[in-house]
């Protein structure tokens, strides 16, 4: 390997390893404030989780954790947290591409947008 | 019991299936299910969903020290996350088709594997491995700091390892674990991937092959905010806690009492799941 590809390689690693960490801290304060909430409003009623119900429709999409979120609900807040996190690697995989492209390394750029779509299927199109 | 009790507790337990997965290597993800479903008697859907969050947390929360070590193989982790987010969207499809008793025997099942796995000592790199065609294409072979410099690797078996981290991803979507064990078997022993390249690549694919399943659980409905906050908030202060500390502990004795722990889950799992309790 040409000793200036694996450095730009090492460089664009940092960059993304950076960019994981500070979105998996940024959801976890997302995650927090939704959390205090949630526990001041509802944190002496009972607890159930034994029975599986599924969430309500409104915790399920991009949309409907949006929409509780400027409602200010603890339980929406958390959920955008939790879709920040998951959206975390996603972003990864898309800067990714761009970091292929600019070594021109075309095989590798169509490799990461099939894993990219696969994402995007699972977090739009699998509902 | 009321919810804030029951964060509390859950979170304490929480942060130390992350501390003791980060101390031992293990990952927490394979303790959070059972304990979820045995102890707290959470429904399993409900477990795996927080647990699947809770992986793609401490895998991206590690990826930066990680790579700074520049052992991991963006290329390698690239070409075979095709396989893994491929088996991710597999296996979470088919948690929401098989009955909940399955999942525990299957979950059961996995848990021996990962401690027989965990008892196993490290294969030795080989040196002087001949170039494989395919992986020369695909442009895979690569290179990793060594004591005397720059030492460089071939990767071997292309196929077999994709084959692998299939069934590695589709074990993820199901039950909702990073299965960090399975892609370092698939790169380290079929693919002849040097174990320090494969360990630290694997924990880069883990939070990407997450992601791929957990977006179907958030659609399912199968990500509850209130159960999810404690756990996640939990593991990765465990995780962020025992990277700091990892240098310092003795993890031969952890590992051994860690194992122990995974086999008596595993039994647990697989009484449940036959019994059909859950």
């Amino acid at each position: 390997m040409l000793p200036e590809r694996s450095w730009t390689d090492q460089r664009i690693e940092n960059l993304l390893g950076n960019l994981l960490r500070a979105g998996v801290l940024f959801s976890a304060l997302v995650v927090s404030v939704g959390g205090v909430i949630y526990l001041l409003r509802h944190g002496h009623s009972p607890v159930d989780f034994r029975v599986f119900r599924g969430e309500p429709a409104d915790l399920r999409d991009v949309r409907g954790i949006i929409r509780d979120t400027l409602k200010l609900r603890g339980r929406g807040i958390i959920q955008l947290g939790l879709l920040l996190l998951i959206a975390t690697p996603v972003a990864r995989v898309a800067l990714s591409i761009f970091g292929f492209a600019k070594e021109r390394d075309r095989m590798y750029v169509v490799f990461t947008l099939i894993v990219f779509s696969i994402l995007l299927y699972s977090l739009i199109g699998s509902a | 019991m009321t919810i804030l009790e029951f964060s509390l507790l859950v979170g304490a337990s929480s942060l130390i299936a992350g501390l003791v997965g980060a101390l031992t290597g293990l990952g927490g993800g394979v303790v959070l299910v059972p304990l979820l479903s045995l102890f707290f008697k959470v429904d399993i859907r409900y477990a795996i969903g927080a647990s699947l969050v809770s992986v793609i947390a401490t895998s991206s929360g590690a990826a930066a020290a990680y790579v700074k070590e520049g052992f991991s193989n963006i290329r390698i982790g690239m070409f075979l996350e095709i396989a893994t987010t491929l088996g991710a969207l597999l296996g979470a499809n088919l948690a929401a088709r098989v009955s909940t008793h399955a999942i525990a025997i299957v979950f059961g099942v996995v848990l021996l594997f990962s401690a027989y796995f965990s008892r196993k000592p490290r294969s030795q790199a080989e040196r002087g491995v001949p170039l494989d065609l395919l992986a020369t294409r695909l442009r895979l072979n690569g290179s990793f700091p060594d004591a005397d410099g720059a030492r460089s690797y071939n990767v071997q078996h292309v196929p077999t390892g994709w084959a692998i981290m299939f069934g590695a991803g589709a074990l993820s979507g199901l039950l909702g674990i990073g299965s960090g064990a399975m892609k370092v078997l698939a790169m380290d022993q079929a693919m002849k991937i040097p174990f320090k390249v494969s360990t630290t690549t694997s924990n880069f694919m883990i939070g990407v092959t997450a992601a791929a399943s957990a977006g179907v659980y958030l659609n399912r409905g199968y990500i509850d905010p209130g159960l999810v906050m404690p756990v996640m908030l939990g593991v990765l202060a465990g995780s962020l806690l025992g990277a700091r500390i990892l240098i310092k502990v003795h993890t031969k004795w952890l590992r051994l009492g860690f194992s122990v722990v995974i086999i008596l889950l595993a039994i647990e799992m697989l009484y449940n799941g036959l019994s059909g309790r859950i």
